[in-house]
């Protein structure tokens, strides 16, 4: 790790300004789960880090109407323990509770992993396969334009992550299959369907991030049932590929894990 | 058996320190005025080294001092040693390339070490190390076994200009080839026993420290044996003589061998403490510890069975090549030789063997001794051999072993070793029920029923441990003794104090050295203490590896104890007026038989001590007693373990669901810590197995340098294991032990292969067996089927 200055504001607003005064050198600080580590390697060397663990407004976990906001700094175990989760979207608690450890989970938060949008994360597929929005403290982004490739978001510099807010679905699930070594998902496939809309939503797998897939998306929309994914297959082209899994067993796998995914959000 | 003596699952004393944080590890070590280490790595696999400008570094705030492979030579340091010279079939010596402790010209892996940064703290000995510019001119790389065999690969060291250390072997050729001539079938296997890297949860670390006052140095380090390290430190690379390097190992976190070598920034760190006039620390980090600790394994074999009519055993024909890494670590040679042919026959009767094996040089981190050493490669040669051989004749995996099962001892093996006892039915039998595998075929069905693959697979396993007779391992090439020494002092009030040269990094030996001296002189546990890993302590000792602790490491107590105990009885005589020849000692009592006059055996030590019945011309005072124990034999643990997976073939997920192990450790000092120990070796094996594997890619970068690519087996990876035992007590020594400190990393690799093929239906698959192997091997299967 390298020298770097720390400062500890305690409303969105100062952390905007001091993120702005900062210019290039400045970095927020959620849970730290990723970038203390990367600090430590000397991958990344901030000059400033700016915690937003005392920010007021950014946690919390919220019903309203039918739409669940959830707070960007709140931490993976909160989600995943939260009775208001549980029951407006399970799927979505699940999800959570199989990030990482009970170290992980106890400082990680959903904002800091949708802003590092790790092609292998997994709340950017719940984003994505249950149509989130992220709201920062300048505009509203829905999921379909905000992962835009791997490490990669439609955030700008100086724009920060305050909520999530998932519309609640009729059901949805998570289904995963984890990195034997770093179990994060090498393949992870979130399937929400709301009324007539059914999304299909991946991580793990493609090299440019979370991705979604109409072909399921619309075999499914037909009848949400595993039975209809019978049949479809993903191409390996653009999948990822590496020491743990090839593109063609990724792309085997998606179809393994969507099924199971619609089987769990049916309740078999 | 008392509460606390031989047998008693007496609860480790030493954990209390260990589990509330109270542990003295090398990096709880600070000393006044300590500076720190930090090593620049190549970042290269093959590299000259044209210039290294350390000058824009040495500027840098807190540096002190950079240190080169030039200053390493200008002080005359030599460079790290192999300690066991192998010959080639030809009788000449293998081919040890230099290995300086700092690069002299030249890098090999990605890893070795370039130069050292010594600095007020370690964060400005790394900064600095970003400033030192060195010039590479990068040579192409063998990263692997293959590459380096290649016409035309690139030349490592020059001293083997083929990239081969040596081509060694052992065994009749000729008998061997003639069983094959008469063989009725012939099972062939090609194996790859996988690359492992040790990960002890404590990383290696050193405190080098100097006294100008008394010119003595002193090297806190995390060693399995640092009597082991101080005379090669001395002897070879010529730091100090012995009696001006005093060695510390204080606690140690677990080593599985990779902690008995001699490395380079151990070196380093306490030559250069005399360097640069102070005490300097390093602590290896994480990244470090992959690529820079000694791996294990790295085999490739075809192996070949050749079997009568009857299906009886009749030759084994072996050919592996050994990746030993860019340079000869401390005891690597031995590894692929004596620790791995001579554990070929198994269990069995084999009346030919023949083994051939090239080590090989490559741009990897050096490979030497984990957990196992050679007899986990050798078990899996030779447990998958008969376990095909079964199927392919149609038999019983199980009857097909029973068959040829060693059944008369002492038996004589083609390959050296003479096992002394066993009785590998008894194993067996209490296996296959404890493990219920009469009803395996209801629960495979019931897998079936759920779309899923079930498997059993058997591995009984022998190793030979409590290495050894020192002019047997003298013979064949060894550069040291493996005698163990123990020292017995009496305090006058009757506390003992073990000093032995066994060292404790997790086996428990405080707790169950302590049983043995409580058992054998009826003293409580908490009067006794267990002194270990100091050289200016402990007389002398050869350290703890290949579970040689129990059998070599308490013999020599037991014998030193039994010293004890005669001297006692001469001071007791002198105590209770009475000959010598009439004094009892039992249950710490010495008494004058048929009598009911009688001395504790505190009293005894106190009349030692305060020598007043006695003058120093009968007798001299003190109770104090060494010895040094060499044993007759290695000891030859052996058992029989049972998997049962389950695998998805959706997935290619393997699920082990069942595990049966029973094992003759001989006589069993402490259940408990025995269990744990195979528990732990079972971990290991089956990471082995399906997870674990280091990972090269062709330009010599170590893909798996983290926990990120790197597949640790965690608890959730492995069932509750069903541990049971069988006893032949080993009459090679005077305990009856025979040492169970790596079974489990033997025995379970093929049980699980084993378990896996079985329900795949056919041999095609290599360790770890991942998920993505598994699918494809299911796909392979499936295609099998379709076909027939
Ligand atoms: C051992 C381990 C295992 C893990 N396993 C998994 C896993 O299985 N699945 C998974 O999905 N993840 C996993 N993670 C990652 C974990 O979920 C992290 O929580 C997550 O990636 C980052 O969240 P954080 O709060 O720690 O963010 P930080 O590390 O603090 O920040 C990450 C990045 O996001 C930026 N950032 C943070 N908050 C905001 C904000 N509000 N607005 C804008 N930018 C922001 C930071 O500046 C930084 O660039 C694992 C991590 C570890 C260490």
């Amino acid at each position: 790790m390298y020298a770097f200055n720390y400062q500890r504001p305690k409303t969105v607003r100062q952390a905007a300004g001091l993120l702005a005064k900062a210019g290039g050198d400045g970095k927020l600080l959620a849970g730290g789960q990723t970038l203390l580590p990367t600090m430590k390697q000397r991958l990344a060397s901030p000059a400033m880090l700016i915690d937003l663990n005392q920010v007021d407004g950014m946690g919390g976990i919220e019903l309203k109407g039918r739409n669940l906001h959830i707070g960007a700094m709140t931490k993976h175990a909160d989600v995943a323990n939260s009775h208001i989760v549980k029951t407006a979207i399970p799927g979505l608690a699940a999800l959570a509770e199989g990030i990482g450890d009970p170290a992980v989970r106890n400082r990680g938060t959903i904002g800091g992993s949708i802003a590092n949008n790790d092609p292998a994360a997994d709340y950017p597929a719940a984003c994505l396969g249950l149509g989130a929005t992220i709201v920062t403290n300048k505009r509203k982004i829905p999921a379909d334009e905000f992962f835009t490739g791997m490490f990669d978001t439609a955030l700008e510099d100086g724009e920060i992550i305050t909520k999530v807010i998932f519309p609640v679905p009729q059901k949805a699930a998570y289904e995963k299959f984890p990195n034997p070594a770093s179990r994060y998902a090498m393949v992870g496939v979130f399937v929400g369907k709301k009324g007539s809309d059914v999304r299909v939503a991946v991580t793990g797998a493609g090299a440019n991030g979370v991705f979604r897939l109409p072909e399921f998306e619309a075999a499914l929309k037909t009848r949400f049932n595993a039975k209809s994914l019978d049949g479809l297959s993903v191409p390996a082209d653009g999948l990822n590929g590496d020491i743990h899994a090839s593109p063609d067993y990724r792309a085997h796998l998606i179809g393994v894990m969507a099924k199971r995914a619609v089987n769990k959000a049916l309740g078999k | 058996m008392s509460a606390t003596g031989i047998g008693a699952p007496v609860r480790r004393t030493e954990d209390f320190r260990f589990i509330t944080g109270k542990g003295q590890y090398t990096d709880d070590i600070n000393r006044a005025g300590q500076a720190h280490a930090y090593f620049l790595r190549s970042p290269h696999a093959h590299a000259d080294i044209v210039k290294i400008d350390t000058s824009k570094a040495k500027a840098m705030d807190g540096v002190i001092a950079i240190l080169t492979g030039d200053d390493l030579a200008a002080d005359k340091i030599g460079g790290l040693i192999c300690g066991w010279m192998i010959h080639n079939k030809d009788g000449s010596p293998m081919r040890a390339g230099g290995h300086p402790a700092l690069a002299q010209g030249k890098v090999r892996y990605v890893g070795d070490h370039v130069a050292v940064i010594i600095a007020e703290t370690y964060q400005q000995a790394k900064d600095a190390a970003e400033a030192v510019d060195v010039t590479y001119k990068t040579l192409p790389a063998a990263a692997d076994i293959d590459s380096a065999l290649k016409k035309g690969a690139p030349v490592i060291h020059d001293v083997a200009p083929d990239n081969t250390v040596f081509n060694w072997h052992l065994g009749d050729k000729a008998a061997t080839d003639a069983a094959f001539a008469k063989a009725k079938h012939v099972t062939k296997l090609d194996l790859i026993n996988n690359r492992l890297v040790p990960n002890p949860m404590e990383p290696r670390a050193a405190v080098g420290d100097f006294d100008a006052g008394t010119g003595v140095f002193t090297l806190y380090t995390t060693s399995q044996n640092p009597h082991v390290a101080r005379l090669v430190l001395s002897a070879f690379i010529g730091i100090a003589p012995e009696h001006k390097l005093r060695v510390i190992a204080p606690d140690v976190g677990g080593g599985f061998g990779s902690k008995i070598f001699i490395y380079a920034e151990e070196t380093v760190c306490v030559w250069a403490a005399k360097k640069v006039g102070r005490p300097v620390k390093w602590t290896s980090d994480r990244t470090e510890a992959f690529l820079s600790d000694a791996h294990g394994r790295d085999h490739v074999t075809h192996a070949e069975m050749a079997l009568d009519d009857k299906g009886r055993i009749l030759g084994l024909r072996v050919n592996t090549k050994a990746n030993l890494g860019a340079y000869l670590s401390t005891f690597s040679s031995s590894v692929p030789t004596y620790l791995y042919a001579p554990l070929l026959s198994g269990q069995y009767n084999i009346p030919a063997i023949y083994c051939e094996v090239d080590a090989v040089y490559t741009n990897t981190a050096p490979v030497d001794a984990y957990r196992g050493a050679g007899r986990p490669e050798a078990t899996f040669v030779i447990e998958r051999l008969v376990e095909v051989a079964a199927r392919e004749r149609g038999e019983d995996p199980a009857l097909f072993r029973r068959k040829n099962f060693v059944t008369q001892f002492p038996h004589q093996t083609p390959v050296i070793m003479a096992y002394d006892v066993g009785n590998y039915s008894a194993s067996l039998d209490k296996a296959m029920d404890m493990a219920d595998v009469k009803n395996f075929g209801k629960r495979k069905k019931e897998s079936e029923r759920h779309g899923k693959l079930r498997g059993l697979g058997y591995s009984a396993y022998i190793e030979a441990c409590g290495i050894a007779p020192s002019q047997a391992v003298g013979s064949l090439g060894a550069g040291v003794g493996l005698w163990e020494s123990a020292e017995v002092r009496v305090n006058p009030v009757g506390t003992v104090e073990v000093l032995t040269g066994s060292h404790s990094h997790g086996q428990g030996h405080e707790t169950t050295f302590a049983q043995l001296v409580s058992d054998r002189l009826g003293i409580p546990l908490d009067q006794v203490s267990i002194v270990h890993g100091d050289t200016d302590k402990v007389q002398f000792g050869m350290g703890t590896y290949g579970s040689r602790s129990g059998a070599v490491g308490m013999s020599a107590i037991a014998q030193a104890i039994d010293k004890v105990i005669a001297k006692g009885k001469k001071v007791a005589a002198y105590a209770l007026e009475a000959s010598e020849g009439d004094i009892d000692f039992k249950d710490g009592r010495f008494s004058v038989k048929g009598t009911d006059k009688s001395l504790a055996f505190g009293e005894v030590a106190l009349q030692a001590y305060i020598a007043h019945k006695f003058s120093g011309q009968q007798l001299e005072p003190g109770l104090k007693e060494t010895a040094f124990y060499d044993p007759t034999n290695f000891t030859f643990p052996a058992g029989v373990h049972i998997c049962e997976v389950e695998i998805d073939p959706d997935t290619g997920v393997t699920r082990i669901d069942r595990w049966t192990a029973v094992d003759d450790f001989g006589v069993v000092i402490n259940p408990m810590i025995v269990e744990g120990q195979v528990h732990g070796g079972i971990a290991q094996g089956v990471g082995q197995a399906l997870l674990e594997g280091a990972h090269y890619n062709k330009d010599g970068q170590l893909v798996t340098a983290s926990y990120m690519d790197y597949t640790m087996p965690r608890a959730d990876d492995l069932p509750s294991f069903a541990v049971g035992m069988t006893s032949t007590p080993c009459p090679s020594n005077p305990l009856g032990i025979k040492g169970c400190g790596e079974a489990g990393a033997i025995a379970a690799p093929p049980a699980v292969i084993n378990a896996i093929t079985d329900a795949l239906g056919h041999e095609n698959i290599s360790m770890p067996a991942t998920p993505q192997r598994v699918w494809q091997a299911v796909q392979q299967s499936q295609r099998k089927l379709a076909a027939e």
